[in-house]
């Protein structure tokens, strides 16, 4: 081998190294620094303006609350437009083609454009609910719909045809092979989508601040149309203050969010793993 | 797929191929999950009308020409300016210093994952890379605040000043950092997706495998890993939260990237935190910007998927 293909062959490894070191630093960086305040404080305390008193309960409790509901619209609607799409829709009608077109920008449209329509039409505007936990989780239903849709799609298609033809010729109409046969065979790929889009949701910051979320709050959410303040933007207020101690603070939280993160990353790949399907 | 589900009623003729009873549960379903499909075209709609009412109202009392051009900008004081190109060239600074980082290691690290790791590697890196995306911004703001400003501090060499402890040049390199396994999975797929007859021909007439890869499959993906660009460049000018906690949130026309800047989605996040009353000049502001922030994405996006659809039409 000539040096300049070995050169070549170093220089691929490397471009891969550097995510891979990025991540392992982020990762030690974080647990590092926030290994001070990493105890049940945490969990068993609410936000204080004193740093050796605060910790996160009400976050904890209104991620929980967001997430539950987000799981709630989001699943059954994205995966009832990937049905849609892949069985129902036929693509030489424009307003098929349209849907698709739509699903495929709205998955690339940065997340503060979704902050910008929960204000204007969730908080404020129509639906009037202010800065309530409802706003928040249907704002960041909307931002992960496409996510789940096009992991559904995914899933849907690669189940094969002749299970259908099977279905259709032992006499089961359309929606009963659908949900008899088809939906049951692309249930790993649509929960590992919805996983996915699930702690795409637990970790966004941005289009909760647009709706006004609180920082300071010192109970946890008592239902939708309560107050409330998530994980992500406790995070983003304890970084904001000055005092090393909630920096210490918002690494030990971090370490949390960061464990929540890679438990589902985890369950989505075992998932895959566990159920992948030779046809 | 048949395109009639039951023929008929058994003992009874039936007219001809295809007639059948309606099925009233299943166009209700049917029409169930097209609303579903449909809400995504809804979702759409709703942003524009969201940003562009507003918007034009923005626009009535500020001059869209000034607002393009003005170097000025300072909203939400009491001697207003809205000049909205420092959002745009800190949006554009920050972007390139992500681009430095996403571009060559995120094709560099395709190029390995696709042609040169053993499968059994691809299968473990490919998994640990995505984790990257995975990451909330929240957090890598963080850690360009913490880890990656002060790095640079210490190691600083170039003439001029160190970086101040906010500053553009770390929020984008993070920013690269997270935009790097998007560049990386789609460059990709985009590889892999060429027919193995090229590489083969390739590899008949004598060539390396560095020939293979850069004169073979590289030019043969290229319109999915132009695509990745395009899609990291509009990842890049629409992140909030990273260069909203490291890159300083001052308004301010330079190219040095060693000093603070707001960028455009840094400006929306704060004057949103600061609860304006709806209907006032600030408020409005925010939906100007967003509209401005929203084009640009839009037909980048736009860019980016027709070039996709192309290099999956090439070889199918």
């Amino acid at each position: 081998m000539r040096w300049r293909e070995r050169a070549f062959a170093a220089l691929l490894f490397v471009s891969l190294a550097i995510g891979i070191v990025s991540l392992a630093t982020l990762l030690v960086t974080m647990i590092v620094r926030g290994a001070p305040r990493l105890d049940l404080r945490l969990i068993e305390n609410f936000p204080s303006s004193t740093p050796s008193l605060a910790g996160a309960q009400s976050a904890i409790f209104g991620t929980i609350w967001i997430i539950s509901i987000v799981a709630l619209t989001v699943v059954p609607v994205g995966i009832g437009a990937a049905i849609y799409l892949e069985e129902y829709a036929d693509r030489s009608r424009w307003w098929n083609r349209l849907i698709e077109l739509n699903i495929q920008n709205l998955a690339a449209v940065p997340s503060i454009v979704y902050g910008i329509l929960g204000l204007a039409f969730f908080a404020r505007g129509p639906l009037g609910l202010g800065p309530t936990v409802l706003a928040a989780a249907l704002t960041l239903s909307l931002l992960v719909l496409p996510i789940v849709t096009i992991a559904g799609r995914e899933a849907i298609r690669a189940v094969p045809d002749s299970i259908r033809q099977a279905s259709l010729a032992l006499g089961a109409t359309k929606w009963q092979t659908v949900r008899r046969q088809v939906l049951p065979a692309a249930v790993p790929g649509i929960a590992t989508g919805s996983i996915l889009a699930l702690s795409r949701a637990i970790g966004e910051a941005a289009p909760l601040t647009m709706l006004g979320a609180l920082t300071f709050v010192q109970f946890n959410p008592d239902g939708p149309l309560s107050a409330f303040t998530a994980l992500p933007i406790q995070i983003f207020a304890w970084i904001s203050r000055p005092q090393e101690e909630f920096r210490t603070l918002a690494a030990a939280a971090i370490v949390v969010l960061l464990a929540l993160l890679l438990l589902m990353n985890a369950a989505a790949i075992w998932i895959r793993d566990r159920s992948r399907q030779r046809w | 797929m048949p395109t009639s589900g039951a023929a008929g009623v058994p003992g009874r003729p039936t007219g001809r191929l295809g007639t059948r009873r309606v099925r009233w549960g299943e166009r209700f379903v049917v029409a169930l999950l097209f609303v579903c499909g449909a809400l995504s075209v809804a979702t759409t709609v709703g942003i524009v009308v969201a940003l562009a009412i507003p918007a034009i109202e923005f626009f009535r009392t500020v001059d869209l020409f000034d607002f393009l051009t003005g170097t000025n900008w300072s909203p939400l004081f009491a001697d207003a300016h809205f000049g909205v190109l420092p959002l745009v060239v800190a949006t554009l600074v920050t972007t390139f210093w992500a681009l430095v980082v996403c571009i060559p290691f995120g094709l560099g690290a395709a190029i390995y994952l696709s042609e040169y790791a053993p499968d059994r590697a691809r299968r473990v890196l490919k998994p640990v890379l995505e984790v990257l995306a995975g990451i909330p911004t929240v957090v890598y703001g963080f850690f360009a605040l913490v880890f990656v400003t002060p790095l640079l501090r210490d190691i600083w060499f170039l003439p001029g000043d160190p970086p101040s402890t906010f500053n553009a040049l770390a929020a984008g390199l993070v920013m690269g950092v997270m935009i790097l396994p998007t560049v990386a999975s789609i460059s990709e797929d985009a590889m892999s997706a060429v027919p193995r007859g090229l590489r083969e021909g390739a590899y008949a007439l004598g060539a390396t495998r560095m020939q293979v890869s850069m004169r073979v499959v590289v030019p043969a993906a290229l319109s999915g890993i132009v695509a990745s660009f395009v899609l990291g460049i509009s990842r890049a000018v629409g992140e909030t939260m990273i260069v909203l906690i490291a890159a300083g949130n001052q308004p301010n026309l330079t190219l040095d990237p060693t000093e603070p800047m707001q960028t455009m989605t840094a400006f929306i996040a704060s004057a949103g935190i600061g609860d304006l009353p709806t209907g006032s000049i600030g408020y409005k502001t925010i939906f100007a910007v967003g509209a401005t922030l929203f084009v640009m994405t839009f037909f980048m996006n736009l860019a980016s998927a027709r070039l996709v659809r192309r290099f999956r039409e090439a070889y199918e």
